[in-house]
């Protein structure tokens, strides 16, 4: 790309603000400033990162599923969960990077996920928990940055929330069964809810006073909503779903503001969420590792498939 | 159309496919859509990825995959003067006509 001069850079600048302003969507080709590249490149190849080591913990339970219709199911979802990796990591290349360096930035640990998947799948009940509250709190997110201002993370998002609903139905449906379930079925299912509410609230990430880049991505609109915001909304979605299954959430301090109209909950633990963002969470290890493994143990297919391909094309040029 | 481009770029050994644009038609009679990207070595192997990624629910009756650098496409910043032609030819709308009252056209 050429070099602009001051008084046409800052003629673009203004461009695309008006464009943002107007709520107009940006695409690849349009004039951006670097640090919206930047940050659009960081904040969509994480959330394909995600989606991508979010496989671990569910694939853990796949061949261990109680029966076909629920393996069925937990094979669908994850595959669905590579597939949104995919849409993702398409967006992220729009903006001049390549998956290869991205992939590259994953596997050395260079890119952050979010830390939910650092946490272990320890009973079935989880796989339930997971579907209605880890990819309840996704929807959440991700139907607000369904109107992002970047149009390929527009569109990638619009996808991923027609499929994400039927994520969070199948776990539901599990959580309902097992609290109706025997006393055991019972206790697994409300453990699991404890383990699993506190660290579902920290998905929507720090506090707004504590998140340094919400606010540029918020006057840029690529983000629509605060993290306090998505996280109320989350909140107050989910309460009433606990009680209609019979589960109770781990918060004494849980309760109804009749002028908000909010279901205000207690403090979140914020030490406890950056030492797994930081890479000591029960599983940080594990995931990477997995990760490493799967993409080495993997070559042989990439190879194969390049072996193919210049067989074919070899074969076409000699016809 | 040459196979797999590769570009081993990093030590983790990942390599760079080309990159295919992918369009789907809901249904017949529609028109296709961009559905979105992805990478493959070859035009078989893009069209079995195009299925898996982007129609696993049937959002496709047909597909076609494009190498993305056979793209040609227009620049913001040429799509002025580039769609300028269209823009001051009134009389190519409808609404340009008058027609005597009570006429149904
Ligand atoms: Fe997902
Ligand atoms: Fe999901």
């Amino acid at each position: 790309m050429t070099e602009l001069t001051l008084e046409e850079s800052s003629e673009k600048r203004e461009l695309f603000e008006k464009q943002i302003q107007a709520g107009e969507k940006i695409e690849p080709k349009d004039w951006m400033p670097e640090r919206f590249r930047k940050q659009l490149i960081r904040m969509i190849s994480q959330h394909a990162h995600s989606e991508i080591v979010g496989m671990l913990p569910e694939g853990n339970w796949i061949t261990r599923a109680p029966n076909f219709r629920r393996k069925k199911t937990l094979l669908a979802k994850v595959q669905d969960e590579a597939g949104h990796g995919l849409y993702l990591y398409c967006a992220t290349e729009t903006l001049g990077i390549d998956r290869s360096e991205l992939v590259e930035q994953l596997l050395t640990g260079k890119a952050k996920y979010s830390s939910i998947f650092n946490y272990p799948t320890l009973s079935w009940a989880d796989i339930g928990v997971i579907g209605w509250l880890v990819d309840g709190a996704a929807i959440v997110n991700q139907t607000s940055l369904a109107k992002t201002s970047y149009g390929p993370y527009s569109r990638a998002m619009v996808r991923i929330c027609k499929e994400e609903n039927f994520h969070k139905k199948q776990g539901y449906e599990i959580v309902t069964g097992l609290a109706k379930g025997t006393p055991e079925q019972r206790d697994m299912v409300q453990d699991s809810v404890n383990r699993w509410w506190w660290p579902s609230l920290m998905m929507f990430g720090p506090s707004d006073k504590d998140s340094p880049n919400s606010k540029e991505l918020l006057a840029w609109g690529v983000k629509r909503r605060s993290n306090d915001e998505l996280r109320q909304r989350f909140v107050n979605l989910t309460v009433p779903q606990a009680k209609a299954a019979g589960v109770t959430l781990p918060d004494p301090e849980l309760r109804y503001n009749e002028e908000t109209q909010d279901w205000e909950f207690g403090p979140i633990n914020w030490e406890e969420f950056w030492q797994v963002v930081s890479g000591n969470g029960p599983c940080n290890r594990e995931r990477m590792k997995a990760r490493q493994d799967a993409h080495s143990s993997g070559a042989w297919v990439r190879e194969a498939a390049e072996a193919y391909a210049e067989k074919q094309q070899r074969k076409r040029a000699a016809a | 159309m040459t196979a797999a481009s590769k570009e081993n770029n990093c030590k983790t050994g990942e390599t760079q496919w080309d990159l295919w644009e992918v369009f789907t038609q809901p249904k017949t009679g529609a028109p296709h859509e961009h559905a979105g990207s992805l990478h493959a070595p070859d035009r078989e192997m893009a069209l079995q990825n195009a299925r898996d990624v982007y129609s696993r629910r049937g959002e496709a009756v047909s597909i076609w995959v494009v190498p993305a650098r056979e793209i040609s496409a227009t620049l913001p910043d040429d799509s002025g003067p580039f769609f300028e032609p269209g823009n001051d030819k009134v009389y190519r709308h409808p609404q340009f006509y008058s027609v005597p009252r009570g006429i149904k056209l």
